[in-house]
């Protein structure tokens, strides 16, 4: 699984543990059912503290976006949940908050960001295989 | 969140009130620290500021002035067996004996440490790429310090004390410490002292830190708190100001015209409403790393 940690930044640890596995999972790259790494086995793959690695499983828990099971071992939940659909809703509205703030910076109108959004929307999507 | 600390059992180091001079230089004033049984406790201060004096008091290399030193609730310098007996060590200037060979410093030092295990010294000796044959005294810096977390770890003592173990050392290296850091409180109920400069490791692996300045312990806190405790705070103010108006808990100001940020100590939701209510707006709400922290209590 890849994480990246930083020093940087500032950003508590275990935070940018959640942040990042939150992502994946919402990004698909993180399948419901899959096995996160044991705790030892990410901590010593990142140089960091198990109790860091603990703490983040931990949120990850509480937000719905993993699961422990009897068999020891945390999963990543049926994405279908509600907890779990307010979770990918959260991250986009978090990004969405940082894109108007720019426009509004930029001095870029809402209809003209809308506009934006949607060619980019088109411009992602499939494209159909040429004859 | 439950606090892993306190743990329930008593503390594996307990340091009270210890001054300590040499001649007129006082390296220790009045230090108090206590170090949970379990987890990591990292001890950052710059060069001099009294770490390694403090690490050879708790080894009972150094007997306290005044003041009371216990280890396994023992006092090392009464007890050197049974403290002694249950720590690693690695001193900051890697000494060993520079005419055994690395094979002869592993049999050497098997022989006072019942708990010594062979074939586990022999795994670390493989990871390591260390060579039994090989003189100490023609190791590199980085083999020497291998050599030495060899010895330190390969009995799996209660208590691992390190002393700037990273200090002058490669990245893989350093790797190879941290992890040795981390596989060691990964058993139930064993404990890392590490003293460092090297701040964004201590970052990644310290459970509690305590900052020494100048022979005194400035704060003793968890990670997780030390971290929420200190934030950037990016203030716009109406207008041009040359001189920023203090916040409670500021650390330092910088800036210039109508911008300025503060490192602050406290919760960020009231350094937000102290700076509201000095008409400015937050810009910016950041962390800050251990390093930044470090700093700025430091300059205070």
């Amino acid at each position: 699984m890849l994480i990246h940690i930083s020093t940087t930044d500032g950003v508590p640890i275990y935070l940018q543990i959640v942040n990042q596995i939150k992502y994946l999972v919402a990004a698909g790259r993180l399948a419901a059912g899959e096995e996160l790494p044991p705790i030892l086995v990410l901590a010593d793959q990142l140089l960091i503290n198990p109790n860091t690695v603990a703490r983040a499983y931990r949120e990850l828990e509480a937000g719905g976006i993993v699961e422990k099971r009897r068999t020891a071992g945390t999963y990543v939940s049926d994405q279908g949940s509600p907890l779990a659909r307010r979770e990918r809703l959260k991250i986009l509205t978090d990004r969405i908050d940082a894109l108007v703030a720019e426009a509004l910076q930029m001095k870029i109108t809402l209809s003209d960001v809308l506009k934006l959004v949607e060619q980019r929307h088109a411009a992602l999507q499939p494209k159909p295989p040429l004859e | 969140m439950p606090d892993p600390f306190p743990s329930p059992s008593p503390p594996i180091i307990d340091v009270q009130r210890v001054t300590r001079q040499f001649g007129s230089k006082t390296a220790l004033n009045d230090v108090s620290l206590t170090v949970p049984r379990g987890g990591v406790f990292g001890l950052i201060g710059g060069n001099g500021a009294g770490k390694t004096t403090l690490i050879k008091h708790i080894l009972g290399l150094l007997k306290a002035q005044h003041g009371s030193v216990r280890v396994f609730g023992l006092d090392p310098v009464q007890n050197p067996v049974g403290t002694l007996g249950r720590i690693g060590y690695l001193s900051e200037d890697r000494d060993l004996p520079d005419w055994m060979r690395v094979g002869q410093l592993m049999s050497y030092t098997q022989a006072f440490f019942p708990n010594w295990d062979e074939k586990f010294a022999e795994e670390l000796r493989d990871a390591f790429d260390l060579d039994a044959r090989a003189f100490v005294k023609n190791l590199s810096r980085g083999q020497r310090a291998r050599a030495g977390l060899l010895v330190a770890l390969a009995h799996r003592p209660e208590l691992l004390v390190l002393d700037e173990p990273s200090s002058g050392l490669d990245p893989v290296v350093r790797r190879d410490i941290l992890g040795a850091i981390i596989r060691t409180i990964a058993d139930e109920g064993r404990t890392v002292l590490f003293s460092s400069h090297l701040l964004d490791e201590v970052e990644r692996v310290a459970d509690r830190i305590a900052i020494i300045h100048e022979g005194r312990v400035l704060l003793t806190s968890s990670m997780d708190e030390i971290k929420d405790q200190h934030r950037r705070l990016t203030l716009r103010f109406e207008q041009s100001i040359s001189e920023p108006p203090a916040l409670v808990g500021t650390l330092s100001r910088a800036g210039q015209g109508a911008e300025w940020t503060y490192v602050c100590s406290g919760e960020s939701r009231q350094l937000r409403s102290a700076a509201e209510a000095l008409g400015a707006t937050v810009v910016d709400d950041a962390a800050l790393t251990l390093d930044e922290i470090f700093v700025s209590r430091i300059q205070n």
